[in-house]
């Protein structure tokens, strides 16, 4: 089976920036593939080489089979790409946007306005399609964006931080919509620096550093390499961290504390049994406890767990990763 | 979330087409219809560089004009309009810069580029749109112009004549817009770098006698491609009792207009082209 994306060696670099330092990937079709990372680990010059929008400096680099520095035309005619920024036309309604890209990707106008009927309903704005856009919410343009890219049909999807800067409620629709394309077999490469996100989403999580491959896996093999769940106590007194780090200590392996913020956290393997332990321990020590969570890990402990230290960079929600 | 785990599926039969995507013509076509929505629908675009031009113009037919000779027995309202008509194709190019500059910042020339049309397509549908723009533009300029007491005294052939030049002006200028689009990065740069059009339009024949500069700043005026251009509309709209008064005949402007038209179009039009090519 011909990947659907494949990438040898390959590397950018921008004045004495490493962008993209020896990148090695290989990607089935039939499948999502996040790549997951703090902001300037190279996932947006990751996507935007794909998308035959820079030449990388060395390297190989594949789509559908076909060679993406050769004959970068072949690969636009594979890809469907929505970006960081939802470059849609706001003077225009979604409906006339969907039509002019369709009518791009080779559409007849008939065809094109069929496809724009087709995807509306896949990202559910057929109720808002001929309102100009300039009028839709920050969530429902994300979702035109996505759309755009699919009246075309593309064999590869790439999806570059699709639900940054949004609120949670509009994050879920969109990984709905997401979703529903997987479903209708459309390939997805896709960036975020949301853990969660890679994880509801892909069936292959790609972790990216510094411009190369830290770790790659479905996200039940990262989890467990990643120690699973995290349990995490909040302590009134900072003076009894140390002790709370010697009840958790017998709870999972290394635990991590966090003087300022008056909290301390352990990865534990069978989370609410090892969550009952703990709470037993921390009382029997007469330890005054303000909050005990289970969560899963962030980004920021799977690097931990992975590499051994923390990403140097790590992104806030809200702000446009660049490269 | 293991709803989400198992995601191999069957591909969808539709997956075997390849999207071919549009021609040169057509995708510039699509970019520049685009373009023209943005425009019409964007009705502070059209009411501000409206208001701007009818300001110009009141200025100084009204407010300057007195003080202004026109070097010969022509009325200063009959020499100066043809000269603002001709330079408003500069105004209204500067739009084409910062929109050009927007486009980019905003990610749509992305998708364009992404897309699987000629990327040359993306500045010929924008040059396309803005030959649009610019003809309206103009169109309001001579009717403001008529409406400040301006009269034709050539002949309505040579006066279209005069017309179908600015227009040919403005697609040349058109290209150095582009290309100053292309190279500012963002809108508020492309907008600093497009008020080079000043010295261009205000050191030229368009509103004042190039004859009655000071010296250096005469020789830049009668060098600079906006005289001639301003030249020959003005030479055909005025007819053969202004062409008297000219230094050179109606068809010596034209010419050099033409020389100066053909160069700006072809340098600048392949600089944007090669700029493009290497974003």
């Amino acid at each position: 089976m011909i990947p659907i994306l494949e990438a040898r060696g390959l590397t950018k670099r921008y004045g004495k920036t490493q962008a993209l330092a020896g990148l090695d990937l290989v990607a089935s079709p039939g499948r999502v593939v996040a790549l997951l990372g703090p902001n300037g680990a190279g996932k947006t010059t990751f996507v935007r080489a794909v998308a035959t929008l820079l030449r990388p400096d060395a390297g190989t680099l594949r789509v559908d089979g076909i060679d993406a520095l050769r004959n970068p035309a072949k690969v636009r005619q594979a890809i469907g790409l929505a970006g960081q920024f939802a470059a849609v036309e706001e003077a225009m309604t979604g409906r006339e946007n969907l039509e002019m890209i369709g009518r791009l990707f080779g559409l007849s106008r008939k065809d094109a306005k069929a496809a724009a009927v087709r995807v509306l309903d896949q990202i559910q704005l057929t109720a808002d399609a001929d309102r100009l856009v300039r009028t839709y919410s920050g969530g429902m343009r994300r979702r035109i964006d996505l759309g755009i890219s699919l009246a075309g049909t593309p064999r590869l999807l790439l999806l570059d931080e699709p639900t940054t800067g949004l609120d949670p409620g509009s994050r879920l629709q969109l990984w709905e919509t997401i979703r529903t394309l997987v479903a209708a077999g459309t390939d997805i490469l896709l960036t975020t620096q949301y853990l969660d996100e890679a994880d509801r989403l892909a069936s292959d999580i790609v972790i990216i550093d510094h411009g190369t491959v830290i770790a790659a896996g479905t996200p039940a093999e990262l989890k467990t390499r990643a120690g699973d769940d995290m349990i995490e106590v909040h302590v009134r007194d900072a003076g009894d961290l140390p002790a709370v780090c010697g009840v958790l200590a017998r709870i999972g392996h290394d635990p991590r504390v966090n003087v300022p913020a008056r909290r301390a956290s352990v990865p534990a393997d069978d989370g609410s049994a090892r969550l009952m332990e703990a709470l037993r321990a921390l009382d029997q020590e007469g330890i005054a406890v303000e909050d005990i969570s289970l969560r899963r890990p962030t980004l920021d402990e799977v690097f931990l767990a992975l590499t051994g230290k923390a990403p140097e960079t790590t992104g806030s929600p809200g702000q446009p990763a660049s490269v | 979330m293991a709803d989400t785990s198992v995601i191999t599926l069957p591909r969808d039969p539709s997956r075997a087409a390849v999207n071919r995507g549009a021609g040169l013509w057509s995708s510039s076509l699509l970019v520049a219809g685009r373009m023209v929505r943005k425009f019409a629908r964007t009705p502070q675009l059209i009411v501000f560089t409206t208001i701007q031009s009818a300001l110009f113009l009141l200025m100084f037919r009204f407010a300057f004009g007195g003080s202004i000779g026109t070097g010969s027995s022509l009325t200063y309202v009959n020499f100066m309009v043809p000269g603002f008509i001709t330079s408003s194709i500069l105004w209204a190019g500067m739009g084409a810069a910062t929109g050009v500059a927007e486009d980019i910042d905003h990610g749509f020339v992305d998708r364009l580029r992404s897309l699987p049309i000629p990327r040359l397509a993306v500045l010929t549908g924008r040059a396309l749109a803005d030959m649009v723009l610019m003809v309206w533009s103009l169109a309001t300029a001579t009717a403001f112009g008529f409406i400040v007491g301006f009269r034709l005294t050539g002949s309505v052939t040579d006066a279209l004549a005069a017309f179908g030049l600015c227009v040919l002006f403005g697609f040349a200028f058109e290209w150095v817009f582009i290309l100053i689009g292309l190279l500012g990065g963002n809108a508020q740069a492309a907008q600093s770098m497009g008020l080079l059009v000043v010295p261009l339009v205000f050191l030229s024949s368009a509103y004042v006698p190039v004859a009655s500069m000071p010296i250096g700043v005469r020789q830049f005026g009668e060098v600079q491609p906006l005289t001639p251009m301003v030249d020959a509309v003005r030479s055909l709209a005025i007819g053969p009792g202004g062409q008297a008064l000219a230094a050179h005949s109606t068809g010596y402007y034209i010419g050099l207009s033409l020389v100066w038209t053909a160069a700006i179009c072809v340098v600048a039009g392949f600089l944007a082209a090669w700029r493009f090519a290497r974003r």
